[in-house]
């Protein structure tokens, strides 16, 4: 295998491995928000100890997710070089932001969330919790700018370095000038100008205005998508790990509450979900067409565009083995993607009518021509799939995420449903707990949803790594051979393997030891404890019934 | 003064935050295994507890901020550097979970596991990053596109590997000092003992380091001879700063001999800065491929752009960075949430 191979496998599995844990923590950040300020609110000591029980797992995971982000951070430089250089002006910023203004944040604050019970006061407390959550949520955004520059490129312009002498005489940016004294200026090249062989060297991209860098065509649509996605996958987690307590009729009281924080925050965030998957569809219709009919299967351009729902894509090759097209046999509703991109949901007649481009139409004609001179409409046809991503994959991936959020959105409404109606705590009926082993299966759902989300986005964009710029075979590393990623690779699928056997060891070591049932008033560290008392006697006739706090220190078997 | 300049400080500001905050961290772990008492090396895990985590991001700022300011320095040097960075974040992975996981089971082999692991990754990353510096001030082979020619056996030899193993020495010190001021009892007293080894080998390591660096680098000699003045100011405040460790500590005053430790990092690292300005990377032999901080910055406006940033976001992480420090001042004490 080459260079190229083993750099896109390692930087897949480094960046899929990292991405089990920045979603928990974002997730269970807002979790731990929301349980503080219940906290802070009624000072029920029910609240405090699920603060502290999550914050537990929360810690847990986030040590992982530190110590694998470094990994992706380093690996821009030592991987992609070449990317690296050419791209450096623009995508440098959004991480160098990320660092001030997220990391530091997250870091500081989590020292007083983690250790800081005993040491400052409920409010500095709540406070801390809120920076850390701010600051996970800070990091997502940053890095989905710089990610969705690479989508989406705006803000900037390619320039030529070029080396001026005194003279004023203007040297190639690679001649030797010796000795002599010399500038680097940046000479912009012009709009649309095609990357050559050779070019890297000395051409760049350049920031013009860094707000359009940052706020490029896609990132609203792909943070919030993506930050939903995290609310989910750590409200998912809360749920799954209540709903196993129910089931073993363990720590109730704490599980029925925590399981409501979750169901809550799951179902808003899922029905948002499918408000934002919309919108990120329609952008991706918009500004990026080869992933847009990669993901949906299609193969020509046409009105009244079906929606797959399932089924399978695969190459359409010729006799000598290269690709031609698509073969796709799936699931479909008429027209409902030309509704879907047009989106005009009320006319749905006439939105039915709009044009969606297919992949033997993708990518256009002139894009080809520009990039291949005086190809025959025959070579066109024949060059074309090289600018197709992996379609089958791609597609596949799409629709997998599809369906989980579905599904999430089905059982997140159901237990509300459940909920609301008195019937999901009542572990006595054979079905509602068949229900609640659905919920403790359903961690799972938005953790392998955000990976094939994420695989989705970076292989619907390939062969670019800089969206119709720069090829992601071009950004490699030059000074590196391919021993020396295998190796790293090797390392790194030791590393995480025992990294996750351990992650998944202690969190079930946490969740079989669970929560102090008494951590209620009496233990509380001192300067918590005199607020709690008082506002203990405040608050408790107010209560509804369900909220009570469970000072038996025994847990109430059911209700 | 010009940006690229000021970059150039940005940047040596953000990894001497990064040596003299993980510094202490990566000494506690390289001293860690020297101890075999449980609570103590409890003890060692908690006196970093809360702050490691934001020690490191230093490095991981620092590093974004090589990006976004000197891109071509950055790609150079990963990728010319490719086994010992992979080597080093293996050893800040081990690192940084092991200091999680340890204490979460009781079996001997688990925490010894992790004890092995947490000492490991400490004295590899401290070695490692003395390498790269190493290698920085010695110079790597570059061509003309400041690609990195050489491999990993060109990056070791004798000038790198013993500024790796000062470096190691530097932070044991280091982390010593921190931990006496963490720590109380006879523990204090055993670390009191310990400081009286690791003082002396540093100031060896220290003086041989410096003298070797004038004998041994032609181009450091050339760049400071026209800076002698602020380099003789930098460097007498270094070896004064040195000197005054092993007082501070001989009168009991560890937080005011901590101060001093982290100072002479910081001249140290003025002095590193004042040699090889303005080259961030030197090529040897082909001096004229070297990167200097113009030919591998990224353009003005960003530069301009990202000073205002950390101009705005700078003070504000040094104000609750220091909040924290404030919050768990004093001695260490096991608690429930203790590691």
């Amino acid at each position: 295998m080459d260079v190229e191979i083993l750099s896109r496998i390692q930087f897949a599995f480094t960046i899929a491995f990292h991405y089990i844990y920045p979603p928990i923590s974002i997730g269970l950040g807002v979790q731990l928000v929301l349980m503080q300020a219940f906290w802070l609110k009624t000072r029920n000591p029910l609240y405090h100890n699920m603060a502290r029980f999550w914050t537990r797992v929360f810690g847990l995971s986030f040590a992982i997710g530190v110590a694998t982000g470094i990994v992706m951070e380093f690996e821009f430089g030592t991987n992609w070089a070449t990317y690296s250089r050419f791209v450096g002006d623009v995508f440098g910023s959004p991480l160098a932001i990320e660092g001030i203004y997220a990391f530091f944040l997250e870091s500081g604050f989590l020292a007083i969330l983690l250790f800081g019970w005993d040491k400052v006061g409920p409010k500095t407390h709540f406070f801390a919790t809120c920076m850390v959550c701010l600051g996970a949520h800070f990091s997502a955004i940053w890095i989905l700018v710089a990610n969705s520059w690479m989508q989406t490129p705006a803000g900037f312009h390619l320039a030529k370095k070029v080396k001026e002498t005194a003279d004023g005489v203007q040297h190639d940016f690679n001649a030797d000038l010796g000795d002599i004294p010399y500038k680097v200026l940046e000479v912009p090249l012009p709009e649309g100008y095609i990357l050559q062989e050779g070019d890297l060297t000395s051409i760049r991209a350049v920031v013009t205005d860094f707000w359009e860098m940052a706020l490029n065509p896609s990132t609203l649509d792909r943070i919030t998508h993506t930050v939903i996605g995290c609310w989910l996958t750590g409200a998912f987690l809360v749920v799954s790990i209540s709903a196993f307590y129910l089931i073993k009729k363990r720590h109730v009281k704490f599980a029925q509450t925590s399981l409501k924080f979750g169901l809550a925050v799951g179902c808003i965030a899922s029905l948002l979900q499918l408000v934002s998957a919309d919108s990120t569809a329609r952008g991706v219709a918009d500004n990026q067409p080869v992933k847009l009919a990669a993901i949906e299967g299609l193969a020509d351009s046409t009105t009244e565009a079906p929606l797959g729902i399932a089924g399978i894509v695969m190459w359409d090759k010729d006799d000598e083995g290269n690709i031609v097209g698509i073969k796709e046999y799936s699931f479909k509703i008429k027209g409902m993607l030309s509704i879907l991109v047009d989106g005009d949901f009320l006319h749905p007649v006439e939105a039915s009518k709009t044009m969606v481009k297919g992949l033997n139409d993708l990518p256009s004609d002139e894009f080809i021509l520009e990039r291949h001179p005086g190809a025959t409409p025959e070579e066109i046809k024949k060059i074309r799939p090289e600018y197709w991503p992996n379609v089958p994959v791609v597609f596949q991936t799409y629709h997998l995420m599809i369906a989980l959020g579905m599904g999430l959105i089905g059982i997140s409404v159901l237990g509300v449903i459940l909920w609301k109606t008195g019937h999901l705590f009542r572990t006595d009926i054979k079905w509602v707990r068949w229900f609640l082993w659905i919920l403790v299966i359903s961690v799972f759902m938005p953790q392998v949803a955000n990976q094939a989300g994420w695989f989705t986005a970076e292989m619907g964009r390939q062969p670019w790594v800089v969206y119709e710029i720069l090829k992601t075979s071009e950004g490699l590393s030059k000074a590196v051979v391919a021993g020396q990623v295998l190796s790293s690779l090797i390392m790194f699928a030791f590393v995480y393997l025992l990294l996750f056997l351990v992650f998944i060891y202690t969190l079930t070591k946490k969740i079989h030891h669970g929560p102090k049932d008494d951590e209620s008033i009496e233990i509380l560290p001192e300067k918590w404890r005199p607020i709690a008392l008082k506002g203990g006697r405040h608050t408790s006739a107010g209560n509804d019934a369900e909220d009570q706090p469970d000072l038996s220190g025994k847990s109430s078997p059911g209700n | 003064m010009d940006l690229n300049t000021t970059w150039f400080i940005l940047v040596g500001v953000l990894f001497t935050g990064y040596a003299m905050l993980d510094g202490f961290d990566l000494g506690v772990g390289i001293l860690h295994l020297f101890d075999k008492s449980d609570t103590n090396r409890r003890i060692h895990l908690n006196a970093i507890g809360p702050v490691w985590d934001g020690n490191e991001v230093w490095l991981v700022t620092g590093g974004g901020a090589l990006f976004a300011a000197f891109p071509e320095v950055y790609a150079t040097a990963f990728s010319g550097f490719y086994d010992a960075f992979m080597m080093l974040l293996c050893a800040l992975i081990f690192r940084a979970v092991a200091i999680e996981f340890r204490s979460k089971e009781k079996f001997g082999w688990w925490r010894k596991g992790w004890d092995i692991a947490f000492t490991f990754g400490s004295v590899l990353s401290a070695f490692l990053i003395g390498v790269a510096m190493g290698n920085i001030t010695w110079g790597i082979p570059l061509d003309k596109h400041h690609e990195f020619t050489g491999n990993f056996l060109t990056l070791i030899h004798p000038y790198s590997v013993f500024l790796g193993i000062t470096t190691v020495a530097l932070f044991a010190m280091h982390g010593n000092i921190y931990l006496i001021l963490k720590t109380e009892g006879e523990l204090q007293a055993k670390l009191r003992r310990w400081i009286k080894i690791t003082i002396p080998i540093y100031v060896v390591c220290f003086l041989i380091f410096n003298f070797w660096t004038i004998y041994a680098c032609p181009h450091i000699q050339q760049a400071i001879a026209g800076r002698i003045p602020v380099l003789v100011i930098v460097a007498t405040l270094a070896v004064l700063a040195v000197g005054a460790i092993p007082r501070e500590v001989h009168k009991g005053r560890e937080g005011r001999a901590f101060i001093f430790s982290c100072a002479q990092m910081a001249f140290l690292m003025m002095l590193f800065g004042i040699s090889v300005y303005p080259n961030m990377i030197f090529s040897n032999p082909d001096i004229a491929n070297s990167l200097n901080i113009y030919n591998g910055s990224s353009t003005d406006k960003t530069l301009s752009f990202m000073f205002w940033v950390a101009l705005i976001g700078v003070p504000i992480v040094l104000t609750y960075t220091a909040c924290v420090y404030y919050i768990f001042r004093g001695k260490v004490k096991l608690t429930e949430e203790s590691y």
